[in-house]
């Protein structure tokens, strides 16, 4: 049988395989597929992005902007104490958010993979119903549970536990924490789902007939094949949490302040758009280091459990 | 060494096994042999511990095993997908099941390495699971249960995803392996030369239930049933009357063989005037220009098929409603024989098995 039996493309006459014409490539074929999607990211992903870059080394002259290049709004967004401040508080924040909500999420996301049987389809699309209301009104639903008047503190105090409302529950960081908590929920639930479908179920199998028990079994075989999904769910809410501004305007009160809330301020009635810049390119650079930090300790931890 | 009684599982209605009773001794290679669907994985995973009988009793050394989880029985299995933990490398793949023992790491080591050389892995134990072939996953699955000096191993068709070459090769190593170790094997297979080539003992399973408990020759040879019979392999069927029966033989009375006597196999139990004898094609040979035998039948070839060592030739003989088929050896030409040429057949009385039903 001819090599062009086969299917491969025919031979040139010195043998050197002729590349097919450029329409036909498999790059271009790639590229034409992804190009729509790329040039969509690029104009509304990137250009801003690179307008936010430029802005950081500019300085406000105030109503129009010296486009001479300077490092003072970094020097100011470094040493401020009040933008560091933030900036912890955002990431600490944005720590245990990511942190929870993968704990919370792990059993639910292992329930239904492993208990859900026919259901499945189902628990997943009931997880799917809160976004069926707008993120704002579940933030006020919070409001209404954690307020003085709320249905938490009704509660408790109906149960006698306490004589009087606890101004404790609302307006100030653990506040934040638990509705970014529950607002994120899905998010760390889905690709945990997804990797726990992944891992054979034969391999739990080998596990037991070796002699592991059901907790043994898990740490060992179903935990580190699904640490990818454990690592996309912590990626997924710590990213956008750090940059949240909505939630801690609204439960946050004056403690739940984050840097989010400041960069707003500097874009809007601050009117300093590079200091505001200079801010937001800080918090992407640290926020990509923790991500990265975080993969890595995960990463040496599923290794270190076998 | 290994008692099941009576074991039944049924899914509502369906019955996989259905009282299903066997006895496997210390240091055997068992075969459960059946099509798919015939209940043997689900004995197998019963063994294991992974399914628990609806009613019956499995023992393992005396000890009863319903209700035992499966990491509590002195059983290991070796999967049909082989099961290697893709996060571990061999080695540590190997060693799964004694870290928790909590050897001493250099006994550990020790034990891990003699089970690899056991399978003829030597050196590979740095590999990570994603750098195996096929062949060498089923040697890393084989090594990781026999490190576990299990009573008894359970290979769940672990031959059955290899090409023919090497599942051939590896037929020959595992019955080497395992008269090495003396450890009792309990293989699930769907392949009768598996069976046959590897057993002390075969079970054949049809529909949930045992058909037969026998070793290879004589499930081969003596098969107490047409299922039998034909699972393991290709057999033809004479339509036969029973003339006479006593204790030990049987005689019959058949439109293409005549009236025969033949041993009475042990399971036969009559069902009415009927039987079936049996003969399989290899046990009919050509009977070249004066050649005789003992026993002969003749009549037409219709079909030949070549196959190399040998050639299958389709008889009709008359009187027979169904045509003979004959394996011949190709050493005298029998891949020659022309269609329509008359040719005699000779057989032993022995090759004739007759059959209930």
């Amino acid at each position: 049988m001819t090599a062009a039996a086969e299917g491969s493309p025919p031979l040139a006459a010195d043998g050197i395989r002729r590349r097919p014409p450029l329409p036909q490539s498999e790059s271009f074929q790639g590229l034409a597929l992804i190009s729509p999607t790329f040039l969509y990211a690029l104009i509304l992903l990137l250009l801003p992005i690179l307008v936010v870059f430029a802005h950081s080394f500019w300085t406000q002259n105030y109503l129009t902007i010296d486009h001479t290049f300077t490092l003072q709004n970094y020097r100011t967004a470094l040493t401020e104490p009040i933008y560091l401040d933030l900036l912890w508080r955002s990431l600490f924040v944005a720590l245990l958010v990511s942190l929870f909500t993968v704990v919370l999420a792990y059993p639910i996301a292992y329930f239904i993979s492993f208990h859900g049987g026919r259901h499945k389809s189902l628990w997943l699309f009931l997880i799917t119903i809160p976004f069926w209301t707008s993120y704002l009104l579940r933030v006020m639903s919070w409001k209404v549970i954690l307020g003085y008047n709320g249905v938490l503190n009704s509660g408790l105090m109906g149960l006698g536990l306490i004589s009087e409302p606890s101004t404790a529950l609302l307006y100030n960081t653990s506040a934040v924490i638990i509705t970014l908590t529950h607002a994120w929920a899905a998010f760390a639930i889905l690709p945990i789902f997804v990797s726990l479908e992944k891992v054979d179920r034969t391999l739990i199998e080998a596990a037991k007939d070796l002699g592991d028990g059901p907790l043994r079994s898990f740490l060992r075989v179903t935990l580190p094949l699904s640490v990818p999904g454990v690592i996309s769910a912590l990626l997924i809410v710590m990213i956008p949490t750090v940059g949240d501004y909505v939630t801690p305007k609204l439960v946050g009160g004056k403690d739940g302040v984050m840097i989010a809330n400041a960069i707003q301020a500097q874009f809007g009635k601050a009117a300093n758009w590079p200091l505001g810049a200079a801010l937001s390119v800080t918090t992407m650079v640290v926020v990509s280091l923790m991500a990265g930090a975080a993969v890595f300790l995960i990463r040496t931890a599923a290794r270190l459990v076998r | 060494m290994i008692e099941i009684r009576a074991v039944t599982r049924s899914y509502g209605a369906f019955k996989a096994l259905d009282d299903c009773s066997l006895a496997i001794h210390e240091g055997e290679f068992f075969s459960l042999l059946g099509p798919s669907g015939c209940g043997k994985t689900t004995l197998l995973r019963m063994i294991a511990g992974f399914d628990n009988p609806t009613s019956g009793s499995i023992a393992v050394d005396g000890q009863e095993m319903v209700g035992v989880p499966a990491n509590r029985r002195p059983t290991n299995m070796v999967f049909q997908s082989y099961a290697i933990f893709p996060h571990l490398n061999v080695e540590q793949n190997v060693a799964y099941g004694l870290k928790r023992l909590q050897l001493d790491p250099a006994e550990e080591k020790r034990r891990v390495d003699e089970a690899l050389a056991m399978v003829s892995l030597d050196g590979l134990g740095k590999r990570g699971a994603h750098e195996l072939s096929g062949g060498q996953r089923q040697r890393v699955a084989l090594a990781r249960a026999l490190v576990m000096r299990p009573k008894v191993l359970l290979l769940d068709e672990p031959l059955s995803a290899l090409d023919k070459k090497l599942r051939e090769q590896m037929q020959v190593e595992l019955r080497r392996l395992q008269q090495a170790v003396g450890i009792t094997f309990i293989l699930v297979t769907h392949d009768q030369y598996e069976a046959l080539a590897m057993s002390d003992r075969i079970a054949v399973m049809f529909g949930g239930r045992i058909a037969q408990i026998a070793s290879p020759k004589e499930i081969y040879q003596r098969p107490v049933n047409r299922r039998v019979a034909d699972f393991l392999g290709g057999m033809n069927f004479v339509k036969a009357e029973i003339v006479e029966e006593n204790g030990s033989s049987i005689t019959v009375n058949t439109l293409g063989f005549g009236r025969i006597t033949t041993e009475k196999p042990k399971a036969f139990t009559r069902n009415g005037a009927g039987a079936t004898l049996g003969i399989r094609p290899e046990r009919l040979r050509v009977l070249w220009d004066n050649a005789t035998a003992m026993h002969e039948v003749s009549g037409t070839v219709v079909e030949r098929h070549y196959f190399g060592e040998i050639t299958h030739l389709i008889v009709e003989i008359p009187g027979l409603e169904k045509p003979l088929s004959v394996t011949e050896t190709n050493d005298f030409g029998a891949d020659d024989i022309p269609i329509g040429a008359p040719i005699r057949l000779g057989y032993d009385r022995d090759a004739l098995v007759a059959m209930a039903e």
